[in-house]
């Protein structure tokens, strides 16, 4: 699945990241180095404050770094202005939240349709939605939906425009484990299906399985990068 | 229970919605400052004018007879309920002042040649009274010395009884009989081209044939005592000479405008601060809602500590009451200060009272204190009860999800081409249909409030345009000393200069319908008239038709309860004094004052004199009008001249300041509203959509496209909002209408484009400005946050 030998879609170099709170300096992260491939599926893991969602927010264009360097596909990423970062999430990185954070007032379809019509070769909004199975509940608002479709809403979302990358930071934290294991198939399935970089927060051990490689991050810092050898089926996890 | 900390926290919620705060205390200040400013200005008035009356022994009833002799003085002074009595010479008369070739009214009361009157005596601003006995000293109103520079030791020049006399000013004075000064037979007033001035008695009454005689009576009535009753024996007794009806102060012309203006007054007070608490009151509601639920989870807290209900919300009414103690506060504070500006502005142009006494009473403030108070705690009440049900329980979960759905906007888009981003617009419109409406009645409510601020302006334009050029179209109205006979026309129209002369005959009457009664004047018109004309109530001009009687529809509808077809007494109160009964034709329209009319032969007849006039309306040929004015001059006969041309454009100069105030106050208001609302909805808009707005900025949206969804809301409620203000603004006008409906004018349901074009200025510019800050707030958003928190 993982081809290691082309080049890399991120590529992070010394990068740190201090947040000034008032009169405490926070460091968030304290340089890290990484690269993630095209097809991947990377499980961010680590204990609250590891600092991985920072880095995932870097990532994802949503923050910015105070040293270091990210690179994607070939592009500096952090001399990008607001603007570039804007064009950036809109054309390249699909987000997926912990609280899904739909729009109340669209519909299934909708929701989905926000980003497809602002990308530029999008799959349609029914095709995202069959591919999380969720077919049959297109004209459904938010408000009538269950934890575990809002979440995949949120994925045929993200994955609705053919993003090359996929950002799910804690996808599975808002549910319980039946429902969360429903939501990583999906993910699972995306990833193999499309082939998308696929990153995924969580501080759950249990989850880590899935993924190609998993890195755990503690205090700021990359404390192990592991690759396994035997991907455990998204169907197959329990926590 | 420690009540200092949740006041820490009121500070800090008050602090920190500065912004809305301050937009609703804005709209609370309009509402008080409209309440002030009228009450304090009409209590001002009042109380100026009833001590000015009071020091300056203003009468309580008057008669004019051609001729009585002194001794019946004495009689009158006997007559039951009669207090103070002073017997005058009054003689209308021309003058003429230096540089100055406009003909001039004037009219000359006699002084007691011994000290001071007992009655309308006069506040001398400059100078003295005329020494007893002189024979060419008089004092002159203030208006009539100001307007034309004049100052004690100036001379003047007056034509009395056909004889002309240098007259030596040597006082200027206020009467409280001539606070609003008009000619008769005038439209507006004109300083420069009407003065009363008073003269000692022996020498005035040398001049006029009014020697041992007087011909103006006023007496004020002992205590208890009826002006009906006094009125009616005054007139018994006056009759056999020359009488023509006693009456009383209300009906005294300077007074009763002034009690009209009053009565406007007085209704301002009512409507307009309505209309801006009512705002204050939804705005407040709005607020206070999304602040409670915002501070659900607070709520719960504080009360599973073991704070009660009572505690909670109280702390709640707390911030509701400083809002609006600060809109009370700013309100009392621009209230007096407009009130008195509007006040100084009635006192130098309407009521020329010697002196202004502005009151801001406790009962005003004290009235204004309670509906700024009440309206914001009836707005606040419903998210006040919610903060006090709410149990700890409950508050600690999150708000159940919006529950939104489609919209029947929607059902016009079956093709569903309308993008996600306009979908949420109609969709979060539609989720709370009650606050957008009121959203849209409340922009409505400035954008008609500027309407109506400003319709004044294009109304009195409207007015003196039917008026001059289509209804009194002379150039000149001559007034005769006597009834003349009609050949005169023809010595009239041979004057070089006048292309046109046409006769009129009038004569003071009272109107009779049942218990219904006017007293006025009946015009006997040439039926034919090409310069005079009577309109209809479709504003065409009228031939007056013969045999009867035809009457302004404010005349016949409102004072006499008279239709076309039923019989209409008149009582003459001039010569023989007949009563007559006669037929009313038909119905005219205008504006200005009310009038009956008749044609001159028909009037002629029924006073059973020949061929008569009173007046004539000239035509000059332009440039021609200062020969024809001396020449008139030079003519005995010729009493006064009324040039209502030349009149306008001062009537424009005093109106001027008033049409400034009111616009300032207006625009002022009205913006005050709008900005309330539309900042307020703004506000709570970004409020409870900045979760949304920023995930879709995470998602890719730039912040234009986000901010098209936020103020595109808030742009068609205002663009719904703008024909809305344009009915409302409609029918408030017609409510101001309706309301200054009086017999001395109305005013025409006239909006002009303007008026339209500056409602909806107001709001839109409003509307950009909270766009403005707005979109400024919108690259505040905190998309990292937003991310980690459920709301």
């Amino acid at each position: 699945m993982t081809s290691q030998t082309s080049s890399p879609v991120f590529r992070v170099c010394g990068l740190t990241k201090v947040y000034r709170m008032g009169e405490v300096t926070v460091e968030a992260l304290r340089g890290i180095d990484l690269e993630l491939y095209a097809g991947e599926l990377v499980v961010l893991l680590g204990p609250s404050g590891s600092g991985k969602s920072t880095l995932l927010n870097i990532l994802g264009g949503l923050d910015a770094a105070s040293s270091g360097e990210v690179w994607y596909q070939g592009q500096r990423l952090s001399d990008a202005d607001e603007r570039a970062l804007t064009r950036f999430r809109r054309e390249h990185v699909g987000f997926v939240f912990q609280f899904y954070n739909l729009i109340p007032s669209l519909t299934a379809r909708e929701n989905v349709a926000a980003v497809t019509e602002i990308a530029r070769a999008p799959m349609p909004p029914e095709e995202a939605l069959r591919l999380v199975g969720l077919g049959e509940r297109l004209d459904h608002f938010p408000a009538q939906l269950s934890g575990g479709e809002q979440q995949r809403v949120a994925i045929a979302r993200a994955i609705a425009k053919r993003p090359a990358v996929l950002l799910c930071d804690e996808p599975t934290g808002a549910l319980d484990s039946h429902t969360g294991v429903v939501v990583l198939e999906v993910l699972e399935r995306v990833n193999r299906e499309l082939g998308t970089l696929t990153v995924l927060i969580t501080h759950n051990a249990g989850i880590a399985a899935m993924a190609d490689r998993v890195v755990r991050m503690s205090d700021g810092r990359i404390a192990e990068v592991r690759r396994n050898l035997h991907k455990t089926p998204a169907r197959q996890l329990s926590w | 229970m420690n009540v200092r900390a949740l006041d820490r926290k009121l500070m800090r919620d008050l602090w920190r919605l500065r912004g809305q705060v301050l937009a609703i205390a804005a709209v609370i200040m309009g509402g008080v400052a409209t309440l002030v400013m009228s009450l304090s200005t009409y209590d001002s008035l009042v109380y100026t004018r009833d001590r000015f009356y009071a020091e300056y022994r203003f009468a309580d009833v008057f008669a004019l007879v051609e001729r009585a002799p002194q001794t019946v003085a004495e009689r009158l002074r006997e007559l039951p309920g009669v207090g103070r009595i002073e017997t005058r010479v009054r003689a209308a008369v021309k003058l003429q002042v230096e540089g100055f070739d406009d003909p001039i009214n004037g009219l000359i009361f006699s002084l007691p040649d011994g000290g001071e009157p007992e009655l309308n005596r006069l506040y001398l601003r400059r100078g003295r009274l005329p020494a007893p006995l002189s024979s060419d000293e008089a004092v002159v109103t203030d208006t009539f010395a100001e307007a034309h520079g004049l100052a004690p030791g100036d001379t003047i020049a007056a034509i009395i009884n056909g004889r002309w006399r240098r007259l030596t000013l040597v006082g200027i004075a206020v009467s409280p009989e001539y606070i609003y000064q008009i000619a008769p037979g005038a439209m507006f007033p004109d300083f420069k081209r009407y003065g009363v001035l008073w003269m000692g008695r022996q020498a005035l009454a040398a001049a006029y044939d009014m020697e041992g005689a007087f011909n103006s009576v006023a007496l004020s009535l002992a205590p208890g005592a009826s002006a009906r009753a006094v009125i009616d024996e005054l007139d018994e007794l006056l009759a056999r000479y020359g009488g023509i009806g006693a009456f009383a102060r209300a009906e005294q012309f300077s007074n009763r405008f002034l009690s009209e203006e009053l009565k406007t007054l007085a209704t301002t007070a009512r409507i307009f601060p309505a209309i801006f608490l009512g705002v204050a009151a939804f705005l407040l509601n709005v607020v206070l809602t999304r602040t409670i639920s915002l501070q659900r989870g607070e709520i719960a807290i504080l009360k599973a500590f073991g704070y009660g209900d009572l505690a909670i919300g109280l702390h709640y009414l707390k911030f509701t009451l400083a809002v609006a103690l600060l809109g009370v506060a700013a309100g009392l504070g621009l209230g007096a200060w407009f009130g008195h500006s509007l006040a100084t502005v009635y006192q130098q142009t309407t009521f020329r009272f010697p002196y202004l006494h502005y009151l801001l009473t406790a009962e005003v403030i004290a009235l204004a204190l309670a509906a700024g108070l009440l309206a914001s705690v009836i707005g606040a009440l419903i998210a006040l009860v919610r903060a006090v049900r709410l149990t700890p329980a409950e508050g600690m979960r999150p708000e159940a999800p919006m529950d939104y759905r489609a919209t029947g906007l929607e059902r016009l888009d079956p093709k569903r081409r309308l993008a996600p981003a306009s979908r949420m617009i109609l969709r979060h419109i539609g989720r709370r249909p009650v606050r957008s409406a009121l959203t849209v009645l409340g922009i409505a409510c400035a954008c008609a409030l500027m309407m109506v601020g400003n319709y004044q302006k294009g109304a009195v334009d409207y007015i003196i345009d039917l008026q001059f050029r289509h209804a009194a179209r002379e150039d000149l109205a001559v007034v005769f000393t006597a009834p003349t006979s009609a050949r005169v026309l023809s010595e009239l129209r041979a004057l070089p200069g006048v292309y046109h002369a046409e006769g009129y005959r009038d004569v003071a009457v009272i109107l009779r319908h049942g218990p219904h009664r006017y007293r006025g004047w009946l015009y006997g018109l040439e039926p034919a008239g090409r310069l005079h004309r009577a309109l209809d109530t479709e504003l065409r001009p009228v031939a007056v038709p013969a045999g009867g009687v035809v009457l302004t529809d404010h005349l016949a509808r409102e004072v006499l309860h008279i239709r076309p077809g039923q019989t209409l007494t008149i009582e003459v109160l001039e010569g023989r004094r007949p009563v007559l009964q006669v037929p009313v034709l038909g119905l005219t329209r205008q504006y200005l004052g009310v009038s009956a009319y008749v044609q001159r032969d028909t009037l002629n007849r029924l006073l059973r004199e020949g061929a008569v006039l009173t007046g004539a309306y000239l035509g000059i040929t332009a440039g021609d009008e200062a020969r024809v004015y001396a020449e008139l001059n030079r003519r005995p006969r010729v009493l006064g001249m009324i040039a209502n041309h030349a009149s306008i454009e001062s009537f424009y100069a005093s109106m001027g300041q008033f049409v400034l105030f009111y616009n300032l106050v207006a625009t002022l208001l009205a913006a005050s509203i709008a900005f309330g609302v539309i900042y307020n909805g703004a506000r709570i808009a970004l409020s409870e959509r900045s979760r949304e707005l920023a995930s879709l900025r995470v998602l890719g949206y730039t912040r234009g496209e986000v901010a098209y969804i936020l103020l595109g809301e808030l742009a068609l409620l205002t663009l719904a909002a703008i024909p809305l203000g344009f009915l409302i603004g409609i029918g408030l006008t017609a409510l101001v209408v309706e309301v200054f409906r009086t017999d001395l004018y109305r005013l025409p349901l006239i909006l002009e484009p303007s008026n339209y074009a500056l409602g909806a200025a107001v709001v839109l510019a409003s509307a950009l400005v909270c766009g403005l800050v707005l979109w400024r707030q919108l690259s505040r958003l905190d998309l990292i946050g937003v991310l980690k928190t459920r709301e």
